[in-house]
């Protein structure tokens, strides 16, 4: 069984920048994203074929998941970019790390063997990005939605102690917003690949076949999950405070 | 005892107490929802997405105690 390591490894370097396979692979999922994109746009007709239909289907379902939370048909469509990327990116990063392939390929490393691919969100480098730019987003929004002044006055509010403290409690629970982002999603898929490497190991048929619908559904659900509760903090940080 | 067993047996009762809290609290916010679905089931859509996000929440809680876990035995 190949080694299990918490950090992603370095398959080749460019200059001084080291490129992980969870890098290679997410390098992957972009471009998949892209291309799925690319095509789905050329084929843009104004009735509408099956392949536009089930994108229709979907994106009208989203912006009524962030109606109910937003309110208004306007914020959710202003809003829709980043949280369907975030929940696409995260969905596809953790569905291609089931491929067979991912994980098994090797490349040797001098006198090691390091797998060519890995799960893009095994690696914390992926999960803090992704955690740092929707905690960054959630505060720019909210700033571009009721002003600077207001939004400072959510978190350095001096109307009388007890509210002064909770602000500053606010602030620094952004911080742990960061921090509970990223590790809930690394957490997650690190544990299943782990999973599913022992499991492989142990009885390498049948049996890791619930566990690998089990990491199906588990990375449908991080990704959602993800998506919605950067979408609750944007509805709560575009609102005025209720005082 | 040597640390290769001290790191074993912090490993596994590190996981094993850090998830006792979220999984009684997961357990409670499920069956609220679901009795509140049960006396409402008109607003069953708005119970729902409020208790995957509460279960989110707190299954967080256990996910830190893994990640402690996994980092005391693999590095």
């Amino acid at each position: 069984m190949s080694e299990i390591s918490l950090r992603a490894e370095e398959i080749f370097r460019v200059g001084n920048y080291t490129v992980t396979n969870a890098l290679l692979l997410s390098t992957l999922s972009l471009v998949a994203l892209a291309a799925l994109g690319l095509t789905l746009k050329r084929r843009l007709r104004m009735v509408p074929d099956m392949f536009q239909n089930v994108f229709e289907t979907a994106l009208d379902a989203l912006l009524g998941l962030m109606d109910s939370v937003l309110g208004d048909r306007k914020k959710s469509e202003r809003y829709l970019p980043l949280v369907a990327t975030i929940f696409l990116f995260i969905l596809f990063s953790n569905w291609l790390g089931l491929l067979p392939g991912v994980g098994s390929i090797v490349v040797h490393e001098g006198n090691r063997t390091v797998p060519l691919l890995r799960s893009p969100a095994a690696d914390l480098n992926f999960t803090l990005a992704l955690a740092i730019v929707a905690v960054l987003s959630i505060n720019i929004l909210g700033v571009a939605a009721i002003g600077a002044a207001k939004h400072a006055k959510k978190f350095f509010n001096f109307k009388n102690p007890i509210e002064f403290f909770v602000g500053i409690l606010e602030l620094i629970s952004e911080f742990a917003k960061m921090v509970s982002f990223s590790f809930r999603l690394f957490g997650n898929v690190f544990a299943g690949e782990v999973l599913l490497t022992i499991m492989a190991f142990l009885v390498p048929y049948l049996v890791p076949l619930p566990f690998l619908f089990l990491e199906l559904f588990v990375g449908m659900i991080q990704a959602f999950i993800f998506a919605m509760l950067t979408l609750v903090f944007i509805a709560s940080a575009v609102t005025e405070h209720h005082g | 005892m040597d640390t290769e067993s001290i790191r074993m047996l912090a490993t596994a009762a590190t996981i094993a107490i850090g998830v006792i809290g979220p999984a009684i609290a997961i357990g409670r916010i499920g069956s609220e929802s679901t009795s509140a679905i049960g006396r409402n089931p008109e607003a069953a859509p708005k119970i729902q997405t409020a208790m995957i996000l509460a279960i989110a929440f707190a299954e967080a809680l256990a996910i830190y105690a893994l990640v402690i876990a996994l980092i005391i035995k693999f590095t």
